[in-house]
């Protein structure tokens, strides 16, 4: 066994995101607070820390520890990063929402800190026992988390997640078993070695049919077509703070796992997975916007459209270029805001025990709360990808690595379904400021400082990456030079 | 490679005949005679009642995922113990870091009630 003491050094973000956690749930057992912040403040404070420790990874070389399985490097400190931003916000926007629901206790806070964990140890594992074991410390907290709340709804929502991410975990690790046989290791670098030797992958069936049910396995947790099934059910069903940690989280930690081990580990095999992909990416984003159509209750809508956008970001992963990298990492940041903000926006719109969330309920809200409904009108716009929002931004850097590449015709039918998408995500907004409100629905919304401190950064991060992205987009450049 | 596992194989044939054999030969051959005492799930023993299909009381699901946490624990303790001198300072450590996670977890599920039965 070969340990450095050093290698603690690279799980050092780790390391305080757990003892937070740990410390969340003491607090809980121990001070249990009703009607206090305490765990959201301690949980924010802990990512903060974790924060200012990955800061020091970014632009160093990239390292690896604990005998290979571990690496850090920009693409994983990027990473990281996207996941405290991600757990601050979905923190800020459930502080009001399980305070009006009666279901504030500091568990929420501890799984969600845990499930984080998870998400950084996914992007920076450099070993596929390491990715699965991590995928599972993700997604067994989250099944928690989605029946959190005891409704009937919430139950089922997450038996159906358990159920299915189950069943997904196994045909991963069939794939990563079969790997093993074929490779004798499951290290992305002892990989790369066994495939360097092959003249080509032909002469290895067994390591093919492994790398196809590992996709099938990535390609159910970022709910890629036709993976995607569980998602609207399981999305509506659940919490809706829990929804945005879901939507956002496990897509984007899902995705740096999937692009690090197909680019890196699996470029033999490029003429096989490119083509599978090219498929998916346009059976995904045609689904899910053509789904997204048809939907009546915003909630919904939301889920369909987030299979759409795994869509456009698989078409960053048929690109597997560091280019479409850039574009991806950029993309998924932009998505967090502008998914989160949303999903904030719903929570504010509901009331105890009634979410509010079908097309009618919108009805004249832009005029009752006009800054709440200007907040949704640029997290739509950003979907959409109009400019100048980062939604836009991402769209265009992922469309023009595909078109560097040569896959015009993949960026044409992006193009086409992003502009299909523009139907019913301005549709939210005509009920807003076009239709008379037959309800009492946006008389009182549900805020604290903390939500719509949510609304606010996001609101303003969509704008400035979409006015001025060219900081961002060096840092991701920097993060996935290597690949 | 492979034929070194044939005797296995007639092993395991054996067995497997032999468990069956049995009990076709019994069927087969046994006189049947049921009262309705034999009938019962357990022959012996105490009367069974009432059914099993029933809810039980949610202590036992917590209990019992209690149980299989520690006991997991102590799974894991085992084969670090009989490795402990290879693994040196680094297992010694990755073990107190593991059984300080479950402390945790321990101290919460005292606290928040989960051993006390009432």
């Amino acid at each position: 066994m070969d340990f450095q003491i050093s290698d603690l050094s690279l799980l050092a973000p780790h390391m305080v995101v757990t003892g937070t956690a740990l410390l969340v749930l003491l607090v809980e057992a121990f001070r249990p607070g009703k009607g206090r912040s305490d765990a959201t403040y301690l949980s924010i404070l802990g990512l903060l820390v974790a924060a200012g420790l990955t800061l020091k990874q970014f632009g160093a070389p990239a390292s690896t520890g604990f005998a290979g399985m571990l690496i850090a490097d920009g693409y994983a400190a990027f990473f990281n990063m996207v996941a405290y931003v991600v757990g601050i916000l979905t923190l800020l926007v459930s502080d009001s929402y399980f305070r009006s629901e009666e279901y504030e206790h500091g568990e929420f806070h501890a799984l969600m800190l845990m499930s984080l964990v998870g998400m950084m140890l996914m992007s920076g594992s450099n070993h596929l026992m390491l990715m699965f074991l991590a995928l599972e410390t993700m997604s067994i907290s989250i099944y928690a988390m989605a029946g959190y709340m005891r409704t009937k709804e919430g139950t089922e929502s997450s038996f159906k997640y358990f159920l299915l991410g189950g069943a997904s975990s196994a045909f991963m690790l069939y794939g990563i078993a079969l790997l093993y046989a074929s490779c004798g290791t499951t290290s992305l670098t002892g990989m790369v070695e066994y495939f360097s030797t092959l003249p080509s992958l032909s002469d290895s069936p067994m390591a093919l049919a492994g790398i196809a049910l590992v996709a099938a396995g990535f390609c159910f947790k970022i709910a890629a077509f036709p993976f995607h099934v569980w998602t609207p059910d399981v999305y509506q069903g659940a919490p809706t703070s829990v929804t945005a940690f879901m939507a956002t989280g496990v897509k984007a930690a899902a995705f740096a796992a999937f692009f690090r081990i197909f680019v890196v580990a699996f470029p033999i095999a490029s003429g096989a997975w490119t083509s599978a992909f090219w498929v998916l990416a346009v059976a995904t984003m045609t689904m899910g916007n053509f789904a997204a159509l048809a939907q009546r209750d915003v909630k919904r809508m939301l889920a369909y459209s987030s299979i759409a956008h795994a869509g456009y970001l698989l078409i960053g992963m048929v690109t597997a270029t560091s280019e479409a990298g850039t574009g991806m990492l950029f993309y998924l940041i932009s998505y967090v805001f502008m998914n989160i903000g949303a999903f904030g926006i719903v929570i504010m719109l509901g009331k105890k025990g009634e979410d509010r969330t079908t097309l009618e309920d919108y009805a004249g809200v832009g005029f009752k709360k006009p800054l709440l409904g200007a907040a949704l009108t640029i997290f739509m716009f950003s979907m959409a990808g109009i400019p100048p929002t980062a939604g836009f931004i991402g769209k265009f850097l992922i469309f023009k690595a595909a078109v560097h590449e040569g896959y015009i015709w993949l960026a044409v039918l992006g193009v086409l379904n992003s502009a299909a998408s523009v139907y019913y995500y301005l549709r939210v907004l005509v009920y807003m400021y076009f239709r008379e409100s037959e309800s009492e629905s946006g008389d009182v919304i549900r805020t604290s400082p903390l939500s719509i401190l949510a609304a606010a950064i996001s609101v303003i991060a969509i704008l400035v990456l979409g006015i001025a992205p060219g900081y961002l987009v060096q840092i991701a450049e920097a993060a996935t030079a290597a690949f | 490679m492979v034929e070194n596992f044939v005797p296995v194989l007639i092993l395991f044939l054996l067995a497997a005949a032999f468990g069956l054999g049995t009990v076709a030969i019994s069927s087969l051959l046994g006189p049947k005679r049921p009262t309705k005492v034999k009938q019962e799930t357990y022959e012996c023993g105490m009367v069974v009642d009432p059914p099993a299909y029933r809810p039980f009381h949610v202590k036992y699901y917590l209990i019992a995922m209690a149980f299989v946490v520690f006991d997991v624990e102590v799974v894991f303790l085992y084969p670090w113990a009989v490795k402990f001198k290879q693994l040196g300072l680094f297992g010694l450590v990755e073990m107190l870091v593991f059984i300080f996670i479950l402390l945790v977890g321990y101290a919460y599920i005292w606290k928040k009630g989960v051993l006390e039965w009432e």
